[in-house]
């Protein structure tokens, strides 16, 4: 089971490298959301909390421009009978949240370290806490938006629908980010945000868990 | 080896898409091996019903059921038991012929049988192109390659949807040699109206009896 | 027909009590509401505020519930039942949204302040928002129906966090939040008899509303289904 879902991951990858498809635009979406976000700023310098916030905006609008390929492509080109022939949902379902999952953790990685650069204030000072956080959160970014990528894909693929769709699902578990990010800039302690970081466990794991439950029906026609 | 032996029910098989009646209460059994065929003018659901009996799509109401040597295959091994061949079926275009076989019995999680591959390249004339990205093919080639596909994890089931379109006739005769090759060894349903595809099989289901 | 009449009287009597009784310092007639210190004239708006934010779960659940099953059992009936049911919802959740605001600019000076409530009643709107712009692209009636239960179904699944997480994150500013000095429901502590009477009739009066609504709505869908698919056949 497992080995075909890294089959099916490593089919992605090696065919995103061959395209090119979604790193290149990828990578300079980021380049140019975090360049307006410095031209609107201007020489005003953002309080903590605010570089904080807009982080996480910066991370969720990256993810809406790209995660929604995993599924999109594979209707696009009409090789969704191709997959249903060569595996069941929950091989497709895991190998896709894989994939999305190295995407938006190199994605993020990336956003991180140039963000840091670029803005002063976004100074983390409990970084382990934060490194814990931010995997959190980016493994349950990739699990919803990965379910509702497979949705939109066979609504006929509708771009503008994606961050519609995505935008509640991702709600409480922005909310939970932002503020958990600003706790670990003020300085905290492990006690004080362990009742929120098992909230963004939860949210994982129940994400995961009814999107394996829903995806059968979403897949079969 | 012991012989395989793989039985196909259909049980009230109804397709209804948007309250329109593709077909309705089918029940057939293909119980032992040999070669059947599914005939039906355009627009009967001929590729509609090989689907739902894939397990690609699901009927509106009915079941078929899949058995092998006598035990009911699980929908989540179904995959790996049937051979489908489509008209519908895409290839990945980056990837070149033999990387698309590759990938899927990774994915399938199926050992590759070097042997039985390399001979099928062989008797399909596609040996010298294996290695050319899927995307430089004609549309006879990738037929070649479909069933070179559909053949390649061993199934019991085989599926095939109007088998010889887009070929030429030094390829249907490839092809009718491959399937009658394949006919003591497994089910082989074939969809087409085309009448020498249909003189292979030993009986044929007429969908417009279905209505 | 009674049943309307009775919905209807019901609904009028809770309105005209509800907007046209005074409220006063120490209620001595059966007429008089009691004075809530900190709500004062504004406390008259909880007749049709709550029942509306009530209203809005309630819908949200009921269309879950018909999406669930719509899931186990493909029966398109329930698909209808779960549409109707997030189309009411919609409609209150507004009501609740605007009555909210109004009263929240009298009590705490803003229309709008990130409280814990109102976060999620604007999730909620954002589902359904999403959940009707879902429908509208899909031509299909299977697929619609399927794809949108999916997505109530997911939508359904971040609630627990919106009721334990949010009061973590924001501060708390209604009644009953674990910040609020004066804790505990504001229902059974400053109320006085005839208030909670009141209160308790219209939340009755909105309910059967609703359900008289769903009703009708979920069965005039079908007929409209049924009438577009033999006008396309013909």
């Amino acid at each position: 089971m497992f080995k075909s879902m890294s089959a099916l991951f490593l089919k992605d990858i090696k065919s995103e490298l061959r395209t090119r498809y979604s790193i290149n635009s990828l990578a300079m979406f980021i380049i140019v959301t975090i360049s307006v976000i410095l031209f609107s700023v201007g020489n005003e310098k953002l309080t903590p909390f605010m570089a904080g916030g807009m982080f996480w905006v910066i991370v969720f609008f990256t993810a809406m421009s790209g995660l929604s390929r995993a599924f999109v492509s594979e209707e696009e080109r009409g090789t969704t009978m191709t997959l249903q022939l060569i595996a069941n949902p929950d091989t497709i379902l895991g190998g896709k949240m894989l994939y999305n999952m190295v995407l938006i953790f190199s994605m993020n990685i990336v956003t991180f370290l140039l963000y840091t650069a670029v803005f002063d204030s976004f100074i983390i000072k409990n970084p382990d806490i934060f490194f814990l956080v931010f995997s959190l959160g980016n493994i349950g970014m990739a699990v919803s938006s990965t379910i509702i990528a497979a949705i939109i894909s066979k609504a006929g693929s509708k771009g503008t629908l994606y961050p519609v769709l995505s935008f509640p699902i991702l709600l409480p578990l922005m909310l939970m980010l932002i503020d958990l990010t600003k706790l670990c800039m003020d300085g905290t302690t492990f006690a004080d945000t362990q009742i929120e970081i098992f909230f963004l466990l939860c949210y994982d794991v129940l994400m995961m868990t009814a999107s394996f439950l829903l995806f059968d029906f979403i897949w079969k026609d | 080896m012991d012989k395989i032996h793989y039985s196909l029910q259909l049980q009230d098989v109804t397709k209804i898409y948007s309250r329109r009646t593709i077909f309705k209460n089918i029940n057939a059994g293909f119980h032992s091996n040999g070669i059947y065929g599914i005939a039906g003018s355009n627009g009967t659901g001929k590729s509609t019903l090989v689907k739902a009996i894939a397990n690609i799509i699901s009927p509106t109401s009915g079941k078929v059921h899949h058995q092998k040597n006598n035990v009911m295959i699980e929908e989540q091994h179904l995959h790996n038991e049937v051979g489908f061949l489509s008209p519908y079926f895409v290839f990945y275009e980056e990837f070149s012929a033999e990387e698309n076989i590759d990938i899927f019995l990774k994915i399938r999680g199926i050992e590759k049988n070097s042997g039985l591959i390399d001979t099928l390249f062989d008797r399909l004339v596609l040996n010298k192109r294996r290695g050319d990205a899927v995307k430089t093919y004609s549309s006879g080639m990738k037929q070649r390659l479909k069933l070179i596909f559909a053949l390649s994890h061993t199934p019991s089931l085989l599926i095939l949807d109007e088998p010889t379109s887009n070929l030429d006739d030094a390829g249907k005769e490839q092809f009718y040699g491959i399937i009658k090759e394949y006919a003591d060894k497994s089910v082989i349903l074939v969809a087409s109206n085309e009448k020498n595809d249909l003189a292979l099989c030993s009986s044929v289901l007429n969908l417009e009896e279905y209505k | 027909m009674v049943k309307k009449i009775f919905l209807y009287v019901l609904l009028a009597v809770v309105s005209i009590v509800g907007i046209g009784f005074p409220i006063v310092k120490n209620p001595v007639n059966w007429y008089e509401y009691p004075l809530i210190p900190g709500l004062e004239e504004n406390a008259k708006i909880i007749f049709f505020h709550v029942p509306t934010s009530w209203l809005t779960v309630i819908a949200f659940f009921m269309s879950t519930y018909f999406s669930i099953k719509y899931l186990r059992k493909k029966n398109i009936i329930d698909d209808a039942k779960a549409y109707t049911s997030a189309q009411l919802g919609m409609i209150f959740c507004i009501l609740a949204t605007v009555t909210g605001a109004v009263w929240a600019k009298f009590a705490w000076g803003s229309f709008w302040s990130w409280d814990p409530r109102q976060t999620s009643i604007f999730a909620i709107l954002l589902i359904y928002g999403a959940l009707f712009a879902l429908r509208s692209a899909i031509e299909d009636e299977q697929k619609r129906a399927t794809l949108s239960a999916v997505y109530s179904s997911i939508a359904f699944v971040t609630v627990p966090f919106f009721i334990f997480i949010m009061p973590r994150i924001m501060k708390g500013l209604h009644p009953g939040s674990a910040d609020d000095s004066t804790a505990g429901p504001l229902v059974n502590f400053k109320m006085n008899g005839n208030m909670q009477v009141v209160f308790y009739l219209s939340l009755l009066g909105f309910t059967l509303l609703y359900a008289w609504m769903w009703d009708i709505g979920y069965r005039s869908y079908l007929l409209k289904e049924k009438i577009e698919k033999s006008e396309k056949k013909d």
